[in-house]
């Protein structure tokens, strides 16, 4: 370790503290960074260099006074999901190409009073839809450990970017994975806290039930720092919940004895990659090494229908939660129509990229007169049943491992054309949004070059069990250490 | 269950979508393919289930009804593609 800008959040705030490095310093040796490796990785849509530089200096006169918080002076990059005001918020789609919030979400709100210093914009799937970063309007994000290798999505901007060290941290949304599956896919830390623990005001909506922004970190401290920022409830966000807030560093020990990990035999699904098999069978016996009791016969019997249930339930929201992109107060809109409506339907149809269209498709039709009870109510139902198999579930275990992906990252390209082998992607992570739960997913491994990640899931609103399961397990082991070769 | 062409553009003015030749083609038979995998669905008896809404045990929440200063409009209209007079402009919508 030899660079400012592979600092840890941790590090970089013992250093800034003692005012061996200065936040414009790190600023700065983050930007170069971004200078030197983004050609490659394409990891954002945005860089707000002046406004960072800005900000780098506002802290250091702060930090001069003695005035610091944990999360001062050191640089972020944002998904480009979340509103920041004044700073051009895309979704990565043409739409919102030249969008500028008047508003910040919550999230950057709270970043702003610890004064984080804002890179810019992270590059995702459009308007989060999509599990390779291929799907953004403007192109298509690298893997850090393979750049003819997807970063997984749709955070795939925010998780390239910590993973090549072209951010310190990062924000992303999850709605079926897009935290989890990513931060697997680059080696890095992702978490999805409970559905209501951080407020969602000012993202921008993409499925209402199923949204969480979350922390894309180096290690696990670095995720309970973020947490410790953003959770809470806001009177913004009616569905954030006042429940308290605890101290996310304090639950970090190194021991696990005591806690109960069931590993739910269903997540091990055909078409599981060998090598990320035996990685995960290997961390868990990590997991028991450190204390934990393990219970291999799991069971979660319901998980075959996650898929189908994510797959009505998220493209019905998002129709809903899309129709609002008419061309009339934001956003591109086509002029060139004779009516209202033919307004619309090419705004629409022009600022939409495939799979957008696709999710809009499937969810009005789901939503439809004659079609509703089929699908939309029916996969409700059946949501309900896979709610109450994780609680089951957890008045047995305090805790489920999962892998994060069955396979490592794929190829640029390579499941493009076949919507439902994308989707496929996701399975092992999209139940977690359905039953609303948190879960995190850490480096264990790796197959042939490529990130493997662990999931680990736990009760709603106890992150504190799964940030101690993971740090323990981190600290055991060295793969959160490795650095791609870039 | 298939969709026919009919359907796809019956679903593509629901949802107010302008689609080309090619597109209503192609979401012709990809949409059939995904809700195929839907179907396994109807293996769950859901006879006595409620359907869920979100994760969290939450309903009707209020809050204090507390007036507090608006956005300004000129900061509203910034974003609008067309405006007139301090108002959105928009195409005709009665012929």
């Amino acid at each position: 370790m030899n660079k400012l800008y592979q600092l840890s959040i941790h590090r970089a705030h013992e250093l800034l503290e003692r005012r061996e490095i200065s936040s414009v310093e790190l600023t700065k040796a983050t930007l170069e960074r971004i200078a030197e490796v983004e050609a490659k990785i394409h990891a954002c849509v945005t860089v707000t260099e002046d406004i960072a530089l800005r900000q780098a200096e506002e802290v250091d006169r702060c930090i001069a006074n003695g005035d610091i918080t944990l999360l001062a002076g050191v640089p972020v990059l944002i998904k480009d999901v979340i509103c920041t005001k004044g700073i051009r918020t895309t979704c990565s789609s043409k739409m919102l190409e030249n969008f500028i919030p008047p508003y910040d979400a919550t999230v950057m709100k709270k970043l702003k009073a610890q004064k984080a210093v804002i890179l810019g914009k992270g590059n995702m799937d459009e308007f989060a839809m999509g599990s390779s970063t291929e799907h953004s309007a403007f192109f298509p994000t690298r893997n850090p450990w393979n750049l003819s290798y997807v970063p997984g999505g749709s955070s795939g901007g925010p998780a390239a970017a910590v993973a090549s060290n072209e951010a310190i941290y990062a924000l992303g949304s999850d709605t079926g994975g897009s935290i989890r599956q990513p931060a697997g896919f680059c080696n890095v830390v992702g978490l999805k806290p409970t559905y209501g623990r951080v407020s969602r005001f000012g993202l921008v909506a993409f499925a209402s039930s199923l949204d969480q922004i979350g922390p894309i970190t180096k290690d696990v401290t670095d995720c309970a720092l973020v947490m410790n920022a953003i959770a809470g409830y806001d009177p913004m966000d009616s569905t954030s919940v006042s429940y308290p807030v605890p101290d996310y560093t304090s639950c970090l020990n190194r021991d696990l004895k005591g806690l109960r990990i069931g590993i739910p035999q269903e997540y091990f699904v055909e078409g599981m990659q060998e090598g990320v098999k035996s990685a995960l069978e290997a961390a868990i016996k990590k997991l028991k090494e450190l204390g934990a009791e393990i219970d291999w016969e799991a069971s979660l019997p319901s998980t075959k229908y996650a898929l189908a249930v994510y797959y009505i339930v998220a493209p019905s929201e998002a129709s809903a939660n899309l129709a609002r992109y008419d061309g009339v107060k934001y956003g591109f809109s086509e002029q060139k129509a004779s009516s209202m409506i033919e307004a619309t339907e090419k705004t629409r149809q022009f600022g939409f990229g495939a799979e957008v269209k696709r999710r809009i498709m499937l969810g009005t039709y789901a939503l439809s007169a004659g079609y509703y009870d089929a699908y939309y109510l029916k996969a409700q139902k059946v949501r309900t049943l896979i709610e109450q198999e994780f609680e089951q579930a957890f008045e047995k275990y305090d805790a489920l491992v999962t892998p994060t992906s069955p396979t490592v990252a794929f190829k640029l390209g390579e499941k493009l054309e076949d919507p439902m082998q994308m989707y496929l992607s996701d399975v092992c992570t999209l139940p977690i949004n359905i039953a609303g739960v948190p879960a995190v997913s850490v480096p264990a491994g790796f197959v042939a070059g490529l990130p493997v990640g662990m999931q680990i899931i736990g009760k709603p609103f106890n992150e504190e069990t799964i940030l101690r399961i993971a740090f323990a397990y981190e600290q055991a082991t060295d793969w959160h250490k490795r650095e791609p070769g870039i | 269950m298939k969709l026919d062409r009919k359907q796809v553009e019956h679903v593509a003015w629901l949802a107010r979508l302008g689609l080309d030749e090619a597109e209503i083609e192609k979401f012709t038979v990809e949409l059939s393919n995904i809700l195929e995998n839907f179907e396994i669905l109807n293996q769950v008896d859901t006879a006595d289930v409620s359907p869920a809404t979100h994760a969290v045990p939450l309903q009707s929440v209020f809050r204090e009804d507390q007036s507090s200063p608006s956005y300004p409009q000129s900061d509203i209209l910034t974003n609008a593609p067309r405006e007139e007079e301090n108002c959105f402009k928009v195409k005709p919508v009665l012929e």
